[in-house]
């Protein structure tokens, strides 16, 4: 097999603290929204009694999500021995622990007592599913850390069959986890289903290669980098594999519903009658985030990187509309206490509740996204991650 | 000395006056001690040292055929008792914590209506209690379910798992209403308490029920649901009641008769 040399990128050029800049002052706002929110509370949100988890949920659930599904290159390569992802594998690594990064801070920071952080890891109930992720992302950490330093240390090259095996496993019952966060729940409708947990662990492998891919394009160009088409076309057919994947589990899931009484009421909703929750249901999540890439990658326009590129932002997109409506939809439409009967009260009981994201909330989910980047940024300058070059010929010979 | 001698000898000397001293001092012992046994007996209130009992699971009745239309006294009265700024006057009612509310519903082909106070139902099997994820939910022994405020890190997890939306997260700096006994603070969880610092103090009833029984609805009945000889025990043995959402088995605090 022939051997791949991995190069820091030299990040002294302006384009390159321009866009460290332009991501740290994003992550300066974020930091300033959390200051606003915790010196007045969550007064200053959109959020209420009604929706409790707002936008820096949808936020946060989509990167902790996307993170999980960002290693997935990397298993690829070390689980699955292909050697063409091998050099593929330390950026998709770094990237699932910035990724998991930013949504944390986001989750945390969102909290009504984020002074009392300590508390979260100090006090456990194992009943709780709150509880079990807090230990599967602290494992995550540790485990992804164990197989970076497997990719980038010859010494302990031997174990990274294992530690990437290891974070694989940990990685799939880290989304389980996220997906019962909601499937978990009995309250509500359209939580309280195992469905969840494995349409969560599809929908990380779509978000985060997507993520993955623009990252990397974007990582090669502007470093001036070969990247060859052989890489492209390989991760974009695994692409459209991971979007149509997410589109059956969307269907199946909206369809079984349909089939019961009970859940025609919140089905509607969400279908047809929902205003800005059915609009980002059918153009967001269903239109630009997975009917419109499948078009697009698999028709002639998927032979071209840019539009590659578009088809990649789509998902991301798509997959944030997704989350809104599974995490906000599903709280607008109100509580059924009393089947078939019309409910008033003064806590809005029987009313659809409404939601407008304030400015703290917005700057706060970009603060995550910022810092998972701004840590990528970092630390493709500061450690041996990116291949010096992935053109077809040097892709090539790693497959022989 | 001598007076002492005098008096004893003066009460020694009249027959009548000893036993009027000795049924004064039975009285006032009577009075200092009886209550006290009355109300363990009857209320079960208990010394701060004591832990509460599984002995006792205290529970409500609530009668919708009473409950009157209009008539918020219930939710007035909650207010009151633990500090919480009235809807009514709140900048923010969305996001203003209510701990009890009047519900109307009313059926769509009957038109067929019916109020009542939706509150926590103290679940034996509270979802909010299995999703914390500090332990800051939990069910006393006597069956009330409370937020501890020293480890509620306001994640709003129990907000989200409790299907009778009875939690508010508080969510602005609060005024100077603040009772006491009745602790609350910013960026934390809070729900209906069964006013526990009224039980603790061996009150036996809610300031909802108390409210209701003085309008004259008396709508509300609370007690021990495991003392077979409480007011509810025998109401509930009466009434046909439902839990709201028995199918989820959460086996409710909460009674309904009624609906």
């Amino acid at each position: 097999m022939a051997s791949i040399t991995f190069r820091e990128v030299e990040g002294s050029s302006p384009k390159y603290w321009m866009l460290f800049g332009a991501l740290g002052l994003f992550v300066l706002f974020g930091a300033l929204a959390w200051n606003t929110m915790h010196h007045y509370g969550h007064v200053v949100t959109g959020m209420d009694n009604q929706i409790v988890w707002g936008l820096p949920h949808v936020f946060a659930v989509f990167l902790i999500v996307a993170a999980s599904g960002a290693l997935n290159v990397a298993s690829i390569a070390s689980v699955f021995n292909k050697p063409m992802y091998k050099p593929l594998a330390p950026l998709s690594a770094i990237l699932s622990l910035a990724l998991m990064l930013g949504g944390l801070l986001v989750l945390v920071l969102d909290l009504g007592r984020s002074d009392r952080l300590i508390v979260a890891m100090t006090h456990f109930n194992f009943k709780s599913m709150f509880t079990w992720n807090v230990f599967l992302y602290s494992g995550f950490f540790g485990l992804v850390g164990i197989y970076l330093w497997t990719m980038l240390d010859r010494s302990v090259k031997t174990y990274s069959k294992a530690a990437g095996t290891a974070a694989f496993i940990w990685r799939l019952i880290l989304t389980t986890g996220t997906g019962s966060l909601f499937g978990f729940l009995i309250a509500r409708e359209l939580y309280g289903t195992a469905m969840l947990a494995p349409m969560f662990i599809i929908m990380s492998f779509a978000y985060g290669l997507a993520i993955y891919l623009m990252v990397l394009a974007a990582a090669y160009a502007w470093t001036g980098r070969t990247l060859g088409d052989a890489v492209m076309m390989r991760l974009k057919s695994l692409l459209v594999v991971f979007v149509a994947a997410v589109l059956y589990f969307v269907v199946v899931q909206h369809l079984t519903n349909l089939y019961f009484a009970k859940y025609h009421a919140v089905e509607a909703f969400i279908l047809r009658d929902g205003g800005i929750f059915t609009s980002l249901f059918w153009i967001g999540h269903i239109a630009l985030g997975c009917v419109a890439p499948l078009a697009i990658l698999l028709s002639r326009l998927g032979k071209q990187r840019s539009w590659i590129m578009v088809a990649c932002a789509f998902v991301i997109l798509g997959g944030l509309a997704q989350m809104y409506v599974t995490i906000i939809g599903a709280q607008a439409f109100p509580l059924d206490m009393f089947p078939g009967l019309n409910e008033k009260s003064s806590f809005f009981d029987g009313e659809v509740h409404s939601y407008v994201p304030s400015v703290p909330e917005i700057f706060l989910g970009l603060g995550g996204v910022a810092i998972a980047l701004l840590v990528t940024t970092f630390a493709v300058k500061v450690l041996r991650l990116l291949p010096a070059s992935l053109d077809d010929e040097t892709v090539a010979k790693l497959e022989h | 000395m001598s007076e002492l001698n005098q008096n004893a000898e003066n009460a020694a000397a009249s027959p009548e006056r000893r036993r009027f001293i000795g049924a004064a001092t039975a009285t006032a012992a009577g009075l200092a001690i009886v209550p006290g046994v009355m109300l363990y007996e009857v209320a079960h209130g208990r010394a701060e040292d004591q832990a509460a009992s599984s002995a006792v699971r205290w529970g409500m009745l609530v009668d919708a055929t009473k409950c009157a239309t209009g008539c918020d006294d219930c939710v007035t009265a909650c207010n009151t008792e633990n500090g919480l700024t009235p809807v009514a006057e709140s900048a923010h009612p969305k996001q203003a914590p209510q701990w009890i509310r009047k519900l109307e519903l009313q059926d769509p082909l009957t038109q067929m209506e019916t109020n009542l106070p939706m509150m926590c139902q103290h679940c034996a099997e509270p979802p909010c209690v299995d999703v914390c994820p500090t332990g800051a939910s939990f069910k006393r022994a006597d069956g009330l379910v409370l937020v501890n405020r020293h480890t509620c890190i306001g994640c709003r997890y129990c907000m989200m798992a409790c299907p009778y939306k009875a939690r508010s997260l508080v969510h602005e700096s609060l005024n100077d209403t603040q009772k006491p006994d009745v602790p609350r603070g910013i960026g934390c969880v809070e729900s209906c308490t069964f006013c526990v610092q009224k039980i603790d103090r061996g009150d036996g009833t809610t300031a909802c029920v108390e409210a209701c029984t003085a309008s004259g609805h008396n709508a509300l009945i609370f007690g021990d649901m495991n003392d077979p000889e409480s007011e509810i025990s025998k109401k509930l043995r009466e009434l046909p009641t439902k839990q709201v959402r028995a199918d989820l088995n959460l086996n409710l605090g909460v009674r309904y008769h009624g609906i």
